[in-house]
């Protein structure tokens, strides 16, 4: 009982240094691969403003237009390409197959902006934009899903009761980093996505691709002003809009992930010494209650150093004990956090290696100090011990 | 040379504070391989650190200890450990057995620090269990035995390295008369037939009266050295009870 309550502090500090390891590189896993994935010119502006929008709710009207787009690719320098969208969730029938997916509207541009390539057929034009043209682009899984093995360019696809013609195919991008598959989506004109899909006159969003990665800050300044002009705002008064820089959600994710770090190892530093503390007083405990038999060893032969090993192992045994719990522990925490808190976690052999050579230390470190003790008992006394 | 014990003008003095108490006064003594000793003496007499220098268990503070002709009264603690374990056994008044551990892990410990268990180790701790009528009793634990199986196994894990010295320290005084004749044969035997040199404590006549040479302390000091007066006893009595 006494050792199960003393190792309970070496199982947490063991698991929250598991959680801590796995956190830290699954947040360093999901920033290269959403990197890689959208790249690192690449800029969201959204039609609300996330500081107000947190503290006192959508407004309702969404001020950002196509024309907003339009103008940024043309004012702005660092600014090379645009791509407005909107997205909604609907279902797509091929024949008798049905799915649902996303359907979201794109300009000509996306393409570029997004680094992807097509698998066959042709993309969006601006004359497809212009005329509303009821085409579409598909994704791989719903290709698969509609068509099998068929080619399905040609083909002809309802949305909402309306024949589309499919004229590309999308080549396969695979997971995004947030678990969202990526080649489940179908892409069409914007304007036909407006008009003839949602009814609507709003833009959801605009993809914009900046002359390179170091342009961006002054892309974004640029972007900034041109809307703050065109939406008549005030100065003093806040966006009604939000430029999203890839790096800088990045880093801001890797800052978090380091501050839950740094409050992991915290939690691990402290329980870890907290545990060992109680090693050493378990051990202290022990040794004094065996005085007699450590006699007895001695009278037989028993070295210093013999005694000192022996209770070494006891309290290394007794830390690692708590370190294998802990360990388990640890994984079961950081699968828990990542399913029901979004944070990505990688578990890797070296971190429970690591985790299960500190438990070792802790239990050789602190079980040092009644270990030596034991040893240097005097054989006599220690015989006469009651 | 005969002589495996040889005490040379041992003192054993503790300071405490600014008194000098002087458990050993002065003590020359010599023993031959095979001879069974009794030393007997009041309490306060040095009969408990006599013990614990001929144990190796301590040095004395002046004047040396020639054990099988070899100097150990300079000995630094880890070769003592040593000597203790390759050449001297002990018994003890409340048998000291290890209460967590079998009778075969009990009368084994010594041969787990001199670093060597073969199996041949094994037949000859359960040969030894034979002869002191210990059979059977491997997986036992000490709790479950009497007195004098204890008493037993305690002797067992002395003799099983083959020592030239085994040091009895009161090794019946737990134990009723019946047991106590029990044990003190079987020391007897020991010392008769497989010729180990024991030196025995007891502050009883009667128990001393096994041995075939009884030394009296007082005072820290040699009082009597004379031969004991049954000392033609005891090896039909080892006999008969065995």
């Amino acid at each position: 009982m006494r050792s199960s309550l003393t190792i309970l502090g070496i199982v947490i500090g063991v698991g929250a240094v598991i959680v801590m390891v796995s956190i830290g590189q699954g947040a360093k896993a999901f920033v290269e691969k959403q990197l890689e994935s959208l790249g690192t010119n690449v800029l969201i502006i959204i039609p609300v403003s996330i500081t107000h929008a947190a503290s006192r709710g959508t407004t309702g009207t969404i001020t950002l237009t196509a024309e907003d787009a339009v103008a940024i690719v043309k004012e702005c320098s660092a600014v090379n390409y645009v791509s407005p969208g909107v997205r909604t969730t609907t279902q797509v029938v091929y024949g008798n197959m049905n799915w649902t997916t996303g359907v979201s509207g794109a300009g000509q541009d996306y393409q570029i902006i997004r680094n992807w390539p097509l698998e066959a057929g042709r993309f969006i034009t601006q004359q497809d934009v212009n005329i509303m043209a009821k085409v579409c682009v598909l994704g791989q899984t719903v290709v698969t899903n509609l068509f099998g093995t068929l080619d399905p360019v040609d083909k002809w696809v309802r949305v909402h009761n309306v024949p589309f013609r499919v004229i590309g195919v999308l080549s396969a991008k695979g997971q995004s980093p947030t678990g969202q598959d990526q080649d489940d989506m179908v892409l069409m004109p914007y304007t036909t996505v407006q008009r003839k899909i949602m009814g609507v006159t709003y833009i959801g969003y605009v993809l914009a691709s900046t002359t390179t990665a170091e342009t961006r800050f002054e892309a974004i300044d640029q972007i900034t002003s041109l809307l703050r002009q065109r939406h008549r705002l005030k100065p003093g008064e806040e966006n009604d809009f939000t430029v999203i820089s890839q790096v800088e959600f990045a880093s801001t994710v890797l800052e978090t992930s380091r501050t839950m770090a740094i409050l992991l190892g915290s939690i691990a530093l402290v329980s870890l010494f907290v545990g060992g503390i109680g090693i050493m007083n378990i051990m202290l405990v022990s040794t004094t209650e065996r005085t007699r038999e450590i006699g007895i060893r001695m009278a037989v032969g028993a070295k210093g150093k013999d005694i000192l090993f022996q209770f070494l192992i006891e309290s290394t045994v007794l830390s690692s004990l708590g370190g294998i719990i802990g360990i388990m522990f640890g994984i079961f925490t950081s699968k828990l956090v990542s399913y029901y808190g979004g944070w990505p976690s990688l578990l890797s052999p070296l971190s429970i290696a690591v985790a299960f050579l500190f438990s070792n230390m802790v239990g050789i470190f602190f079980g040092y100090y009644p270990a030596r003790k034991a040893s240097r008992l005097n054989p006599i006394e220690a015989l006469r011990y009651e | 040379m005969n002589d495996i014990i040889v005490l040379a003008d041992v003192y054993k003095i503790y300071e405490m504070g600014e008194v000098k108490v002087a458990a050993l006064n002065g003590i020359s003594l010599t023993m031959k391989k095979g001879e069974f000793v009794a030393i007997m003496g009041a309490s306060g007499s040095g009969k408990s650190t006599l013990m614990h220098i001929l144990g190796c268990l301590d040095s004395p503070t002046r004047g040396k200890y020639y054990l099988e002709g070899v100097e150990v009264s300079r000995f630094s603690k880890n070769e003592l450990a040593e000597i203790r374990n390759k050449k001297l056994g002990f018994v003890f008044q409340s048998f000291n057995l290890l209460s967590r551990t079998t009778v075969v892990e009990n009368i084994e410990l010594p041969l787990i620090y001199s670093k060597r268990i073969s199996k041949n180790d094994l037949e000859r701790i359960y040969q030894i269990m034979r002869t002191l009528g210990l059979e059977g009793l491997q997986k036992h634990y000490p709790n479950q035995l009497s007195g004098g199986q204890q008493q037993r196994v305690a002797i067992a894990r002395a003799v099983v390295n083959n020592p030239t010295l085994l040091l009895a320290d009161e090794p019946t005084g737990n134990l009723d008369s019946a047991t106590s004749k029990d044990v003190m044969s079987v020391l007897t035997d020991l010392n008769h037939n497989l010729g180990i040199t024991i030196v025995l404590v007891t502050h009883e006549t009667d128990i001393a009266q096994y041995a075939r040479r009884v030394i009296v302390l007082k005072d820290g000091k040699v009082l009597n050295d004379t031969p004991s007066q049954a000392s033609s006893a005891p090896a039909s009595q080892a006999q008969a009870s065995l």
